[in-house]
């Protein structure tokens, strides 16, 4: 099927490359095989020592070698959550086989969201003011600990010299940039973008902070593995993790043209805000609802035709039954009809990461015709009875996917995908 | 703290800081031109030293250590 909803005054976008560092892999094969397989991606934190916090347990990526997409001394003026940013940026660029040159580099941008950024850097050098006095304090403070330095960073490892700028808007983050990336590109202000979220705020005061709003969950520090279980009964909040999911978004004919391998197209951005309160959601996910319609709207998709919805899906006991009720009312019966899954599930919350790694998955979904499950789903909750693909993933026909991200301050983002025929 | 301390202490905190091998670090190595450092890596290095041998280099001083021996000679001349 065409796009029927397009817009002839936009040019169209489609998807040419991926790549992801998260819980369940470093690779976007691993991840993708993580996520067909339900692995688990949740276990004692080993970044700090949380023994005197209420929760020991976090997502947090495992093995991951900075020196593998930098030389070393780069890394070192990176914080973890530029060093993500950057190795996920370098893949999705790699497998898009985008050269990037004197011709293009100032066509092709990047905009990378994030939740917090250099929290840990923060955290170190605020511990350094104190103990040692301002005059301690790293020249590289600042560079390293600003958000958009993700963003910042990335473009010069890339030499991408096209707009550049960085989403903060908490757990919407990263489907705010990709969906701000995709105007620019639909527009025409850029003939690609690699953009995304990144995270890597697996620390002390963040962990005491999310326990302290009661977000997070801290009653399986003993069973990690069980902890994140969106649409649960015995849900208790979400579980932290960290990491990058990055896509490369490229103009179709540009695409065409040099015979780059086309993943989905990109085709709808609804982006709408509670007003409500700082970490609560609109009562019945009205004001969500209207983020999924809108995206909907945008792409010409009717609701007969979304095949599958990554849900929000944090575990929370808010949000679930809240997204439940949200996608019911933008895709009336058919919501009966749809897959729904929380990814959440395996790789944990990556806060302003979690909209790039499903950004990822929602656009793998469609290429290979298989939809992730939601894992630890043993006995979903009053109010939450849609099909969320417990515990095994499936293979089904999936032309349209809508990638849901909610973000503490009111945020709410959908994405639509759809499968690209020229 | 002999001669060869101080030069072996200051190679070790380039070789970290900058990310340098070993035996790039030679007395008259300049640290911008030679061991790749920029500005804001000099701030640090300048801080490094000050750390490690307890003494205060300030900014004018500063702007004159510019080479290991420079460095090694400073320090030498605070801890006399």
């Amino acid at each position: 099927m065409t796009n029927p909803g397009h817009n002839p005054g936009h040019k169209r976008v489609v998807i040419t490359g991926l790549g992801s560092i998260t819980p369940i892999g470093n690779t976007l094969e691993e991840y993708w095989e993580g996520l067909m397989s339900g692995r688990n991606g949740i276990g004692k934190i080993t970044l700090f020592d949380s023994s005197a916090h209420d929760c020991h347990i976090a997502a947090e990526v495992k093995g991951f070698s900075a020196a593998e997409y930098m030389p070393p001394k780069e890394a070192k003026r990176m914080d973890r959550f530029v060093q993500f940013a950057v190795a996920a940026s370098k893949q999705a660029v790699a497998d898009a086989k985008l050269e990037i040159n004197e011709l293009n580099a100032e066509h092709v941008g990047v905009l990378i969201g994030t939740g917090i950024g250099g929290l840990k850097v923060l955290e170190d050098q605020h511990d350094v003011y104190r103990t040692k006095g301002p005059d301690r304090c790293s020249p590289f403070m600042i560079p390293m600990m600003i958000a958009n330095m993700a963003a910042g960073v990335t473009a010069i490892q890339l030499g991408a010299k096209g707009p550049n700028s960085c989403v903060v808007t908490a757990c919407a983050a990263g489907s705010n940039a990709i969906g701000d990336a995709f105007r620019l590109v639909r527009g025409g202000y850029a003939q690609a973008m690699v953009c995304g979220g990144t995270e890597a705020a697996v620390t002390p005061l963040s962990v005491a902070g999310f326990v302290a709003c009661r977000a997070a969950a801290v009653n399986r520090n003993d069973d990690p593995s069980h902890a994140s279980r969106p649409f649960d009964k015995d849900r208790s909040g979400f579980v932290l993790g960290e990491g990058a999911g990055i896509l490369v978004l490229e103009e179709m004919e540009h695409a065409l043209a040099r015979g780059a391998r086309i993943y989905a197209e990109i085709v709808g951005y609804g982006a709408t805000c509670d007003a409500y309160h700082m970490t609560g959601q609109t009562p019945g996910g009205a004001d969500a609802a209207r983020a999924i319609t809108l995206a909907m709207k945008d792409g010409g998709i009717a609701p007969e035709e979304v095949s599958y919805v990554n849900a929000h899906g944090t575990s929370t006991p808010i949000n679930d039954p809240n997204e439940t009720s949200a996608i019911k009312i933008a895709l009336g019966a058919h919501a009966y009809k749809v897959s729904v899954s929380s990814t959440k599930s395996m790789t944990g919350h990556l806060l302003g990461g979690a909209g790039g790694i499903e950004g990822v998955a929602s656009v793998m979904a469609i290429y290979h015709d298989r939809v992730p499950p939601t894992i630890n789903l043993d006995n979903p909750d009053e109010g939450c009875d849609l099909d969320y693909i417990p515990h095994k993933s499936r293979e089904q026909l999936v032309n349209v996917v809508l990638s849901n991200s909610f973000g503490f301050g009111g945020h709410n983002v959908t994405l639509a995908f759809r499968k690209f025929v020229p | 703290m002999t001669d060869e301390q101080i030069f072996d202490k200051v190679k070790s905190i380039v070789v970290d800081q900058l990310s340098v091998e070993a035996d790039k670090v030679v007395p008259g190595a300049n640290f911008q031109n030679d061991l790749g450092a920029d500005s804001l890596d000099t701030v640090e290095l300048v801080m490094a030293l000050e750390e490690e041998f307890d003494v205060e280099i300030p900014d004018e001083a500063a702007e004159s250590i510019t080479t290991i021996q420079s460095a090694v000679d400073f320090i030498k001349a605070k801890s006399a």
